[in-house]
């Protein structure tokens, strides 16, 4: 077998995604076209930096349920500085760190309080959604007419070389986080923690402190993609990012990663987010309502499961 | 009396003949003899990977053979196609980690999945227990039919699988090294019981590495070696030599290779030292020097080895370094403090399964091969791998071989080379031969002696007495969290420890 073959037939969701782009290409002839596929790329983008976190979070064996109401906050937060004429680099490194600290906290109530992950971040996820509200007073803050607007909105609807800054905000997210996971001590950390962690406290491995490291990533990239978010909006919704946590950990699961903890490639991630981006972008097209395009997600997502279950057994 | 390989025997329950089976291409058992009468406890022996359970998985149906001359079980054919089938033609195996569920009671272990149900269609309780407790009593085992399993010791947890095997109406059992778990009055129990099986005419096949077992239990033994049978006879017409000699394919002459060192200065210093489990133990090691721990199950040398290693918190007590006192509050403070562990139970505390072996051996040791950063040198790494296979002489298909492929005694090399990657001056071997078959045993003490004559201090916890005896310098004795004797090597007798373990 020669080695394109190889990486296939190691790599179900990279045929699946293949699959998927050949059928819908042959039933709608607008799929194809530069516009269409960067159109799909920048919708995915947001989904893909939260789905990196996630990520990780679930290779260690955890989920994190919060991530949609972190960015919603972070989101706020960020719109609330640039509208107060706060830098736009400062206003954007204040959210990441807010984000950061957000999912870090989530990591101790984990890590060192002994609680479910499924239990602390949804915990988190209501507190969280709940202060976004108290913080908006319900209502969307735009990021307004300031010096810094126009700069802040190139984050979430400008292009770099013909290529939506989203799309290349995404990209550097993978490459960076995906070389911290394989060529890092922090990423062997985050497998081994997640494929055993008996054997990785006896390894010397300071375990409480490595999942607040890793849901602190998942609360960073979730900030991250809210200042996405409210960047190309130009305003932040307070019930922005409702059901993202539910999208990236589709995206996760259909790349292969075992909710299990301890398996799973970021390169499946991404692969992951792209089928459920081609896969909105498809029914779109096809003018498919809006109602069913959730239970044919849901599909895609329990095949994908099945086949994961198959594999492992 | 079973026959020479190839004749059939009209006497037997379970009769195989030509068994072969292959995986991906590779031949595993190739024209494999094996049967067995009622009443006969046969010893199935052989390293690792001769094909042991590759047979008895094809006997309990949940591997299929590719082909066999004959497969009869009891006149009818053998060749099952699922375990439920096997199981309900009365085949029974108890495995070497055991089925159970810790938090249901030994009564609603024994009945699983057929409850008896009262009129109402609810569960009848008062029958599953009294159910039970006539299957214990049938193995004479007073065991609390109302105690979770999690709480009852592995020999009682054993004597509930065994029960269970019963209320099936087994009339095979197949048992997968039943004593490594076991203390020596438990084994005593068990062989008790096993005993009372054969008089009851079930057929018992005992798989186990421990030879001098299967003198004293067992009536014939089949030895496979590399897929094929190799020997099939009375126990009574074998000595140890032989059948170690049919196993390996050649003579194993001083099993327990004792290597005299001139000892080095004191490294460890253990000072009353109290831990979960541990009380008040104080003990000093040298440099190229073994120090044995032996004791019952439950007499605290895990739990002293942990304490140890700082993977359970001191109570009371110091622990010196090379005259340094060191603080022990997490794992990598023993690490740093040049104390290595490796664990007893492989699968649950040594190694990560289905990790590679690469980033299973270097996980500990990460730190040594990492920039400012933590950027991995992976070229580093993977040399020094590559040097601890070698050394090791690990059998696999590669570094990136996932660990749960390798056999028991592959692992424990994995495992021990992992240990050692930090370059300790302390290492404490928790049953480093447990599940490990003859031949990969004499490699594992090899490397053991290897360690001690470059001035490593060992720490050697084991409940396989003739290793401990012909491994150690010293040996302590702990009962009850305490050290209850010390014997320098030559004063130390099987029945002198045991009289210290009991007591």
């Amino acid at each position: 077998m020669n080695a394109p073959l190889q990486v296939l037939s190691r790599n179900k969701p990279l045929i699946g995604l293949i699959v998927l782009m050949t059928a819908v290409a042959v039933m709608s002839p607008s799929f194809l076209t530069v516009d269409n596929l960067l159109n799909i790329l920048r919708q995915t983008s947001i989904n893909a930096v939260i789905a990196v976190g996630m990520t990780y979070v679930i290779l260690s064996g955890g989920i994190d349920l919060s991530v949609g109401s972190v960015l919603a906050l972070c989101g706020a937060v960020c719109a609330w500085l640039v509208a107060g004429d706060v830098s736009v680099w400062l206003a954007i490194s204040l959210t990441l760190l807010l984000g950061a600290g957000l999912g870090a906290m989530n990591g101790a109530v984990v890590g060192f309080g002994g609680v479910q992950p499924f239990v602390a971040t949804l915990v988190a996820m209501t507190m969280l959604r709940g202060a976004t509200l108290v913080f908006t007073d319900g209502r969307p803050i735009t990021t307004g007419t300031g010096a810094g607007a126009d700069a802040f909105w190139s984050v979430g609807g400008g292009y770099v070389a013909g290529i939506p800054v989203p799309v290349v905000i995404a990209a550097l997210v993978f490459t960076v986080f995906g070389l911290v996971l394989t060529r890092t001590r922090f990423g062997r950390y985050t497998y081994a923690v997640g494929g055993n962690e008996v054997v990785a406290r006896l390894s010397g491995i300071r375990v409480g402190v490595q999942k607040v490291a890793i849901y602190g990533v998942a609360g960073l990239l979730a900030a991250l993609a809210g200042v996405i978010l409210t960047a190309r909006l130009e305003s932040a919704q307070p019930t922005a990012g409702a059901g993202y946590e539910l999208d990236a950990i589709a995206a996760v699961v259909v790349g292969g990663t075992s909710l299990a903890g301890g398996r799973g490639t970021l390169f499946g991630t991404l692969v992951g987010a792209l089928i459920i981006g081609v896969l909105n972008n498809a029914l779109n097209l096809m003018d498919v309502s809006s109602y069913y395009q959730m239970i044919a997600k849901g599909a895609v997502i329990l095949l994908a499961v099945l086949a994961d279950g198959r594999r492992s057994q | 009396m079973a026959p020479a390989p190839g004749t059939p025997d009209p006497d037997a329950i379970l009769d195989l003949r030509g068994v072969d089976k292959a995986f991906n291409g590779v031949s595993v058992l190739e024209g494999v003899d094996f049967s067995l009468r009622a009443g006969e406890i046969m010893a199935l022996i052989g390293e690792n990977g001769a094909g042991k359970s590759t047979l008895m998985r094809i006997v309990t149906g949940i591997i299929t053979a590719d082909r066999a001359t004959t497969m009869t079980w009891r006149g009818g054919p053998a060749g099952f196609a699922t375990p439920r089938r096997a199981m309900d033609a009365g085949i029974a195996m108890i495995h070497q980690e055991l089925n159970l569920l810790p938090h249901l009671t030994v009564a609603e272990n024994i009945g699983l999945g057929r409850e008896p149900l009262t009129r109402l269609g609810l569960i009848d309780r008062a029958r599953l227990r009294r159910d039970a407790a006539a299957l214990l009593a049938r193995l004479r085992q007073p065991i609390d039919v109302d105690r979770p399993v999690g709480t009852l010791s592995v020999g009682q947890q054993q004597m509930v699988e065994i029960a269970r095997a019963l209320s099936l109406d087994a009339r095979l059992l197949i048992m997968d090294e039943p004593t490594d778990a076991l203390t020596d009055v438990e084994t005593a129990v068990l062989f008790e019981v096993i005993r009372g099986l054969k008089a009851e005419g079930k057929g018992i096949v005992y798989i186990s590495h421990r030879l001098g077992e299967i003198f004293t239990l067992c009536d014939s033994v089949t030895v496979l070696r590399d897929g094929r049978t190799v020997h099939r006879g009375p126990v009574a017409e074998l000595d140890e030599a032989t059948l170690i000699r049919h196993m390996v394919g050649r003579a194993i002459t001083d099993q327990y290779p004792y290597l005299a060192c001139p000892p080095g200065p004191e490294r460890l210093a253990v000072e009353g030292v109290s831990a979960e489990g541990v009380r008040d133990v104080s003990f000093t090691a040298a440099g190229g020097e073994i120090v044995g721990f032996a004791g019952l199950m439950g007499a605290g040398r895990t739990e002293l080895g942990k304490a140890i290693f700082g993977a359970s918190p001191l109570r009371a007590g110091r622990i010196r370094v090379d005259g340094q006192e060191v603080r022990l509050r997490h794992p990598r403070d023993g690490i740093t403090a040049g104390i290595a562990y490796v664990p007893e139970d492989r699968k649950a505390e040594g190694l990560i399964q289905p990790h590679s072996i690469r980033t299973n051996m270097s996980l500990a040791a990460l730190a040594r091969f990492c920039r400012p950063g933590g950027v991995i040198r992976r070229a580093d790494e993977r040399a020094a791998v590559d040097r601890f296979m070698a050394a090791f002489a690990v059998r696999a298909r590669g570094i990136g071989a996932e660990v749960r492929t390798l056999s028991g005694g592959n692992q424990q090399k994995v495992s021990l080379a992992k240990a050692l990657m930090l370059s300790p001056r302390v290492v404490i071997l928790d049953e480093p031969t447990r599940g490990v078959d003859v031949g990969a045993r004499r490699e594992i003490y090899g490397l053991i002696n290897e360690l001690k004559a470059g001035g490593l201090c060992i720490l050697l916890m084991s409940s396989d007495m003739p290793e401990l005896l012909g491994l150690s310098d010293r040996i302590l004795v702990m009962a009850g969290g305490r050290l209850t004797g010390r014997f320098a090597r030559g004063e130390a007798t099987q029945e002198a420890i045991m009289a210290r373990a009991v007591g």
